[in-house]
């Protein structure tokens, strides 16, 4: 480690020239990043000694996941459409909601500023939350099921998907925009003509990512009651069947890594 | 015919394949359709809506300037150091599976076996993982930090070895022309490339994790996800309210922080 950090170093160059060198914060850095280190953890009771002894815990409930409970396979098919159905929806009216919202908080199309700020900080807002509170919050207004889960997503990927519209749509090429704005078409008509074909490989692929997302987080909003896989995940760790456990593991393992190359395939064919 | 006609039919003919779009697209939604349903929403669901309004407006003062171990500054530093020492463990943990998993560093089978293994500790979700650790630690904070540690790594070391793949090698051997040492070349060649990126990283999955650290108290694992779940059931509103509020504030300036150096970072 450099600990340049009291003394400035001076270099004299062989023609004389003094040269000083710049101090370095890295020191100071690793000392706060320390002491941080340190503080965490005296609060969260960390150490090692725990781990070594009774690490052997956790690999007792991996090896009861392990052989899966092939038979419970019957009854899972239903939730776990039910998760997919959940994110897709979700995923598909957050995706379509999200881009008249990102079109309001865009600097470049929308020109007053109160509704560019406003519609921004309530992105940033939506986007905080955690998905699994988001959906806790919906249980209680919406009822135990799967519509409380949809909702949770449906918020989220507006967030998500609206931030980093909003961001595209402010740094695209606004001469063909502009020109069409002065051609006498409206503010919609011209964002249809001229900044949708520049965005849009770029928004289905970011629409496509947050399904992928989705997927998985919808896989334990039914902890909470809204519905999906997690209602069986929570019921068969409570019950501590593990090889029921270790089989809805195996089928979301598979279930992402399906979507997830489908939609990996799909964004390169769009980029 | 005139040139500007010809031009516009050269534009290539896409509305076969928006169409076909569009028509997946609306069977998919037409399937999922059946997740939304209507009968449980009962009228006591706009009266817990705008009880949590007004909670969130009427904040329990009372809580939120607690000092003690009750009080939600306590338990929301207690969240961030579940989520920073989960970090940090995770990050750690995540540099040799990453170099294990680089495709240029490692022969095939090695780097293609790490990396399902990835993939599987990935997308196993971070409940599962605080239930089995609180067999381990018992309930409380600890779980929650092997439980961050143990689902950073998965992106940790898949974004890592994006970096490593990226190295630029010529630095390398232009070191090796002028004669240094192995660890010269690691010391001045290769860890000056990946530290700026590897922090940037590393900020960025914390906070993620400091989102997810919320949601661990749900199971039990520490953090201010327990007091949010106990109130919510109690019908504390004001309470829920406090809570939220302190989340929200605490998730935006982290964000904030974390962007603020993460773009100092990368562009040095």
């Amino acid at each position: 480690m450099q600990w340049k950090l009291l003394s400035q170093k001076k270099i004299v160059l062989p023609n004389g020239k003094e040269v000083l060198e710049k101090r370095s914060i890295m020191p100071l850095m690793w000392l706060i990043l320390l002491l941080l280190t340190f503080l965490s953890i005296r609060i969260t009771n960390f150490s090692i000694e725990v781990i070594v002894n009774r690490i052997s815990q956790f690999f007792v409930i991996i090896q009861q996941m392990i052989p899966p409970n092939w038979t419970y396979l019957s009854k899972l098919w239903q939730p776990l459409f039910d998760t997919i159905k959940m994110s897709l929806f979700g995923s598909i009216l957050g995706a379509i909601c999200a881009l008249p919202i990102a079109m309001l908080a865009a600097t470049n199309i929308t020109k007053n500023k109160w509704i560019t700020t406003s519609s921004k900080f309530i992105l940033s807002l939506l986007r905080t939350l955690p998905t699994l509170i988001v959906a806790l919050i919906a249980t209680f207004i919406f009822g135990l099921g799967t519509m409380a889960g949809t909702i949770a997503i449906f918020l989220f990927t507006i967030a998500y998907v609206g931030k980093l519209l909003y961001e595209q749509i402010e740094n695209v090429d606004m001469k063909a925009y502009e020109a069409m704005y002065s051609m006498g078409l409206t503010t919609i008509q011209a964002f249809r003509y001229a900044i949708m074909p520049q965005i849009l490989p770029n928004y289905l692929s970011t629409s496509l990512f947050c399904f992928e997302g989705n997927v998985r987080y919808a896989s334990i909003l039914g902890y909470v009651g809204a519905g999906g896989i997690g209602l069986l995940l929570n019921e068969s760790l409570g019950w501590r069947s593990y090889a029921n456990v270790g089989m809805i593991l195996l089928m979301l393992v598979c279930t992402v890594f399906i979507i997830e190359t489908t939609s990996e395939y799909l964004r390169k064919k769009l980029m | 015919m005139n040139a500007i006609d010809k031009q516009l039919q050269l534009q290539p003919n896409r509305r076969m394949s928006y169409i076909m779009t569009i028509f997946i697209l609306s069977i998919l939604f037409v399937w999922s359709v059946s997740t939304i349903h209507f009968e449980n929403v009962s009228l006591n669901g706009t009266k817990i809506a705008k009880n949590i309004l007004v909670g969130l407006l009427n904040p329990d003062w009372s809580l939120i300037f607690n000092v003690s171990t009750g009080g939600i500054p306590y338990l929301l530093i207690e969240t961030m150091a579940i989520a920073f020492l989960g970090t940090i463990v995770g990050a750690l943990l995540a540099i040799p599976l990453a170099f294990l998993s680089a495709s240029n560093i490692m022969p095939k089978p090695i780097a293609f076996v790490v990396r399902l293994l990835l993939i599987i500790i990935r997308t196993i979700p971070a409940i599962v993982y605080g239930l089995m650790f609180i067999r381990v630690t018992g309930p409380g904070p600890f779980a929650g930090v092997l439980t961050m540690s143990l689902t950073s790594i998965g992106m940790l070391s898949k974004l890592y070895v994006d970096v490593i793949e990226d190295l630029d090698k010529s630095v390398l051997e232009s070191m090796e022309a002028i004669g240094c040492t192995l660890m010269e070349k690691i010391r001045f060649g290769i860890w000056p490339q990946l530290t700026a990126l590897f922090l940037s990283i590393v900020i960025y999955r914390f906070d993620m994790n400091l989102r997810d650290a919320t949601v661990l108290g749900l199971v039990g694992a520490g953090g201010i996800g327990a007091p949010l779940i106990f109130a919510m059931n109690a019908y504390k509103w004001s309470e829920v309210g406090a809570i939220l509020l302190g989340l929200i504030l605490l998730i935006l300036v982290v964000e904030f922080v974390s962007n603020r150096i993460r773009t100092k970072l990368v562009r040095g």
